[in-house]
């Protein structure tokens, strides 16, 4: 690593991430980010202290060892920086594309403090696509078979990452994964222009390379019950289902025509390709120079409201109804579906849908907010404004205001028990569940999270299933 | 990949497929349905189940050809695959011996209705089937339903065959005739289904009907097949698909379905000009 003092390191500013011209884009789907290259990489990690207590690394839900791959990158190391975070992180290409880093790793960082920290996340990305195109994905040493078998309920994060640690440890693990894709939300919800799904598809050849059985079209709870698994030979279940169960707003209007889940429209578009209709047969509204309004603020409303102005709409709104600092996407997210022409209605929410006679989506009735004391979430709460109702004209509505639990697997495993929101209650250390030989973890145990969080539950629950393998 | 052991047209435009599936062939109850998608690049289509051997491995689905995916099914033959099948999905019918049970279907409805109307019989029902087609042509699955069904009565539209008139003056007729009927299951079209939710609701007949609403993931994960009943949104894919017929909001529900209309419509052009002629020619020599 060249010799550069503390203070040169921090005149080094923040390497500008490449990317796709807004208003270029915003008429495609390909990646917005295109990725460092290898001299802005260098130069970033460069602006790293190298810090004697990295803290960045306590802000890391899976540790991953930040200080030590940045120093690799600065080396030119960059195969070695990509075996150093995959020590903690089994899918650095996803997590450096999509983990909210500015709450997270990049808070903590001290470079931070008085100036832009460290871009650890647009590092990681840089590592492991770095890895992929060059090395394709490594092959970990397998342990000795050890005869038991596990089934894994769910091809999101957490089950891919779980599936991971388990086939090394030398067991047979089958994923069961009730859509004919694999990859979770990585798939179904999170847009190609964000993830590339040639890098999900990587990550789980690398899985099926290590032996990993895969069984699509399995709804677990219909095509077999966990009590069936076991009873065929499982000798562990890990349930990954995700938080599939959309909320709605629970208004007037809202099954008109034209009034979307953000699960049903970024599916038909994202999973299904109803973005090249009718070249493949799933169709979606067709938004072109139509009004599209999506409400919510997190990085599911980003998304559909992103897509939404990439198949034609001329305008797209995100109505949200506490104000611009409590939006909880992704800061990165915000600011490129701003660039790309989003307009956002702040402290503003909907009333009811108004339609037309054959029952089309014509409008939708608004109430003004303001932010009054905070609530339960530290948040200050948003009160309507008394009359100060009025009507926007829209084609289509998109509700992201969040999931809650699928219900099958509770409808069809009694023994498991289950909070009042459907979540299922596991021993936070091993993940286990109350029945016997069964774990869970991700976004069903903690509601609607993170894919980091999603992967660090499958790591921790793999451990936990190992030690239940072997004394079992 | 599914397997098609058998394909065979029961009347112009709906089609029986006895598909390889041992572990749905195994599960499944009657009322309950699969997702199939054909091809890459394909739908995913609800269909029921209508029957299956648990022996081969094998289940039943009679389809009939209204749009690009039913068409493309349609047109493939005994020995051909199916990329997609998953189920069994949705909540099985409920059965219970309810005295004298009538089971209607219209058109391929009759295909729906007909595990329930089995299922229905063997739960000790006196069990009446009512199986309407605009014309002859139309109506089917009468032979299958007599070997089940205590009285079976076709009805036609156009009065080629059976009972001339529609579906629900039958069920009129049984009813002014003084047969006491204790539960009605009615399958069909919507109009048809709310026409027999309209003609039981005044004797307080318990009245279900299965309701289609256009699906795409069929476990409850995008509510797109959403439906009101009793006033309350439900997931018909995880909630039902039957339903008390009395609480339906039928209007609703065609609306819906009316969605994706002209962009089907669209999508169907465009499969006719692909395949176009072979394609035709294909139903014609299968007819
Ligand atoms: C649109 C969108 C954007 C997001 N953006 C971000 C982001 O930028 N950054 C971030 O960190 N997080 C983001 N998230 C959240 C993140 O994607 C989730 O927290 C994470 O995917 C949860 O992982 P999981 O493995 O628990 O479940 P999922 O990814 O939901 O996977 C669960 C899988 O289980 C399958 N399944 C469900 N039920 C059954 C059953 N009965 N049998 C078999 N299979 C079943 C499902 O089909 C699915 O494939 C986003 C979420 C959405 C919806
Ligand atoms: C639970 C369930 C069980 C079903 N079982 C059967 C069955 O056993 N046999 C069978 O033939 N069909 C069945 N259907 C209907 C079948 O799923 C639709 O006919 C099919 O999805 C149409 O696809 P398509 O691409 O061929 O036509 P599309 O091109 O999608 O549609 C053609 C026309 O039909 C309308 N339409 C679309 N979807 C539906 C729908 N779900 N119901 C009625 N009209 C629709 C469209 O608005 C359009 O005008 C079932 C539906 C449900 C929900
Ligand atoms: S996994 Fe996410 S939080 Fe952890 S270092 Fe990487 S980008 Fe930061
Ligand atoms: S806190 Fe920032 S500067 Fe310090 S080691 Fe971590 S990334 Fe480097
Ligand atoms: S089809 Fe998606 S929720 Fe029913």
């Amino acid at each position: 690593m060249p010799e550069l003092s503390k203070k040169d390191r921090m005149k080094i500013p923040r390497q500008p991430m490449p990317e796709q011209d807004g208003v270029v884009r915003s008429g495609n789907f390909k990646e917005v980010n295109l990725g460092f290259t290898e001299e802005l990489a260098k130069m970033e990690a460069l602006r790293c202290l190298q810090c004697p207590k990295p803290v960045c690394i306590d802000g890391c839900p899976v540790e991953v060892k930040i200080k030590d791959f940045i120093h690799l990158v600065a080396e030119g190391d960059f195969l070695g920086a990509a075996s150093k975070i995959k020590e903690d992180n089994m899918l650095p290409a996803v997590c450096g594309r999509v983990c909210p880093q500015e709450e997270q790793c990049e808070a903590k960082c001290v470079v931070g403090v008085k100036g832009e920290s460290v871009a650890i996340g647009r590092l990681e990305r840089f590592v492991a696509d770095y890895e992929r195109e060059h090395l394709g994905l490594k092959t970990p040493e397998l342990k000795p078979k050890t005869g038991k078998k596990v089934a894994i309920i769910g091809s999101g994060p957490s089950g891919l990452s779980c599936a991971g640690d388990l086939i090394q440890s030398g067991h047979d693990v089958t994923v069961f994964e009730a859509l004919h894709e694999l990859g979770g939300v990585l798939v179904y919800g999170i847009p190609e222009f964000r993830l590339p799904k040639d890098i999900v598809k990587a990550e789980i050849d690398s899985l099926k390379s290590l032996g990993v059985d895969f069984q699509t079209n399995a709804v677990i709870g219909f095509t077999d019950t966990i009590d069936e698994l076991m009873q065929n030979g499982y000798d562990a279940v890990f349930i990954a289902v995700g938080a599939g169960l959309p909320y709605f707003l629970n208004i007037e209007g809202e099954n008109l025509n034209g009034v979307y889940s953000s699960n049903e429209f970024l599916t038909r578009v994202n999973l299904m390709k109803a973005y090249k209709f009718p070249e493949f047969d799933t169709p979606v509204f067709n938004v072109k120079d139509k009004t599209v309004a999506v409400f919510g603020g997190g990085n599911t409303a980003m998304d559909a409201v992103r897509t939404s102005k990439r198949l034609g709409a001329k305008n797209a709104y995100i109505i949200y109804r506490r104000s611009d600092a409590e939006l909880p996407a992704r800061k990165e997210e915000i600011h490129h579906a701003k660039q790309e022409g989003i307009e956002f209605l702040l402290l503003a929410n909907p009333n009811k849908f108004i339609g037309d006679k054959d029952g089309w989506l014509t409008g939708v009735e608004l109430i003004k907010m303001e932010l009054g004391e905070p609530d339960a979430s530290g948040r200050r709460k948003p009160v309507p404004i008394k009359d100060s109702n009025y009507v926007l004209n829209i084609d289509m509505a998109v509700i992201a205001i969040g999931n809650g639990s699928n219900p099958i697997i509770q409808q069809t495993t009694p023994d498991i028990n289950f909070n009042k929101w459907g979540n299922i209650l596991v021993d936070e250390e091993s993940m286990a569940t109350s029945k016997k030989g069964v774990f869970a973890g991700g976004d069903i145990v903690t509601g609607g999270a993170t894919v980091i969080l999603a992967m660090g539950a499958g790591r921790k629950a793999a451990k936990a299933i190992n030690e239940y393998l072997t004394q079992n | 990949m599914y397997k098609i052991v058998n394909a065979e047209f029961l009347a112009e435009n709906i089609k029986r497929f006895v598909i390889e599936a041992p572990k749905i062939a195994a599960k499944r109850k009657a009322g309950q349905f699969v997702i199939i998608r054909l091809n890459d690049g394909g739908e995913r289509i609800p269909l029921t189940i209508a029957d299956s051997e648990t022996a081969n491995g094998t289940i039943t689905i009679i389809v009939q050809g209204i749009g690009k995916t039913t068409k493309e099914l349609n047109s493939l033959n005994t020995g051909d695959f199916i990329l997609d099948v998953v189920g069994p999905l949705g909540k099985a019918s409920h059965i219970e011996k309810f005295g004298t049970a009538v089971s209607i279907g219209g058109g391929v409805g009759t295909a729906i209705a007909y595990p329930t109307a089995v299922a229905l019989k063997q739960a000790g029902n006196h069990t009446i089937s009512i199986i309407g087609g605009r014309t002859r042509e139309l109506v089917i699955l009468e032979n299958e339903l007599k070997q089940v069904c205590d009285e079976v009565y076709p009805t036609t539209d156009d009065g080629s065959y059976g009972f001339h008139g529609f579906v629900t003056q039958k069920l009129k007729q049984l009813i002014d005739n003084g047969t006491r009927i204790d539960f009605v299951l009615a399958i069909g079209p919507i109009p048809m289904m709310k026409a027999v939710a309209e003609t039981t609701r005044p004797y307080g007949i318990k009245t279900v009907v299965s309701l289609n609403p256009v699906m795409v993931d069929g476990t409850g994960m995008c509510g797109g097949c959403r439906a009101t009943v009793d006033n309350k949104t439900v997931f018909v894919c995880v909630d039902g698909p039957e339903f008390d017929a009395h609480l339906v909001d039928f209007a609703t529900l065609e609306r819906r379905n009316r969605t994706y209309k002209e962009s089907e419509q669209e999508a169907l052009h465009e499969h006719l000009c692909h395949f176009d002629k072979a394609f035709e020619q294909g139903l014609k020599l299968n007819n």
